[in-house]
């Protein structure tokens, strides 16, 4: 039972920070949807604040290691150049039932040498690695307005809602990178 | 201790925290500054189909990586969006602002950036 590098760098970028991710948001989500007037003590508002803090910057923090180590270390593996030969851009992938040292998983969707892929990069990668950057931008900027006024949101419905719409449009950035990541490396794995 | 906002008359259980009076500025920096970030990311996106001289230059990013011009793109829209921050921040810092239309502001631009991070329209610029 062992993974090699690639293999253990997918399963962080995707299962562990993903993960830690969503437990993140469910709870600071939570909390934000609860912080109304009548439901908690003064001394639950502090207590349940802490929480709050900690779950809207581990989810920040969370997004941030997500989108760098999908950039900089998984996504250059998926989009190597390795199967042009002269003229013919997928003469390594010719035959290929998955991606291998002669066709990376960009190559082997795009050149539909096993089914209609390519609409898998085309659509879905391409939407993946740019709209999952929006992810980390929106979750500092509500983890920094939780911690910016504090209990003072529950005493104004609209900012606090005006928060959770950003907090819940950073979870919705995440899952079209989580959801298509997960089908991608299904289709083309990185190996 | 009363806030301007009159926050205790709202939630009384606020007032054993005697929490003090914060301006909107800040926040309202914040939030303008995420949608700046978010619409520079879509503008690069889309940009980088329309012009071979940005394609390069987002490219020259990746410092040998094999990131491609993704590199440009999120560098140029992060160092954006903090930059936006920062400035923002600072001439709003201690001002009472009209959170609401900043929030709104904010929310379009970054609907915006939203769309043309979407494979379906800055393709169709290629």
């Amino acid at each position: 039972m062992e993974l090699s590098s690639r293999e253990a760098w997918t399963v962080i970028h995707g299962l562990v920070l993903g993960t830690l991710f969503l437990l993140a948001f469910a709870g600071g989500l939570a909390g934000l949807w609860s912080l109304r007037p009548g439901l908690i003590t003064t001394a639950g508002i502090q207590e349940r604040m802490k929480r709050l803090y900690w779950g809207t910057w581990v989810m920040a923090g969370a997004a941030w290691a997500t989108v760098i180590t999908g950039t900089w270390i998984v996504y250059p593996w998926y989009r190597a150049n390795l199967s042009e030969v002269g003229d013919d851009r997928y003469a390594g992938c010719v035959g290929a039932i998955l991606p291998n040292e002669t066709c990376s998983p960009r190559e082997f969707l795009l050149s539909d040498v096993s089914g209609q892929t390519e609409t898998w990069h085309e659509l879905g990668m391409e939407w993946k690695e740019h709209v999952g950057w929006a992810a980390p931008i929106l979750a500092t900027a509500a983890a920094f307005l939780v911690t910016y006024y504090g209990p003072r949101l529950m005493a104004r419905p609209w900012l606090r809602t005006a928060v959770i719409v950003m907090f819940v449009a950073a979870f919705g950035a995440a899952v079209v990178g989580g959801a298509f990541g997960a089908f991608l490396n299904k289709v083309a794995p990185i190996v | 201790m009363t806030d301007r906002h009159h926050d205790e008359r709202i939630a009384p259980e606020l007032e054993g925290l005697h929490l003090p009076t914060k301006p909107d500025g800040p926040g309202a920096a914040a939030m303008l500054a995420a949608g700046i970030g978010i619409f520079v990311l879509g503008l690069m996106t889309t940009f980088n189909e329309v012009s071979e001289g940005l394609h390069d230059f987002l490219q020259s990013f990746e410092m040998g990586r094999g990131v491609g011009p993704l590199a440009g793109k999120t560098i140029v829209a992060v160092i954006a969006w903090l930059v936006a921050w920062i400035i923002l921040a600072a001439i709003w810092r201690g001002k009472e602002m009209n959170i609401k239309r900043v929030f709104w502001i904010g929310l379009i631009l970054g609907v915006l950036g939203g769309i043309l991070t979407f494979p379906p329209v800055f393709l169709a610029f290629a």
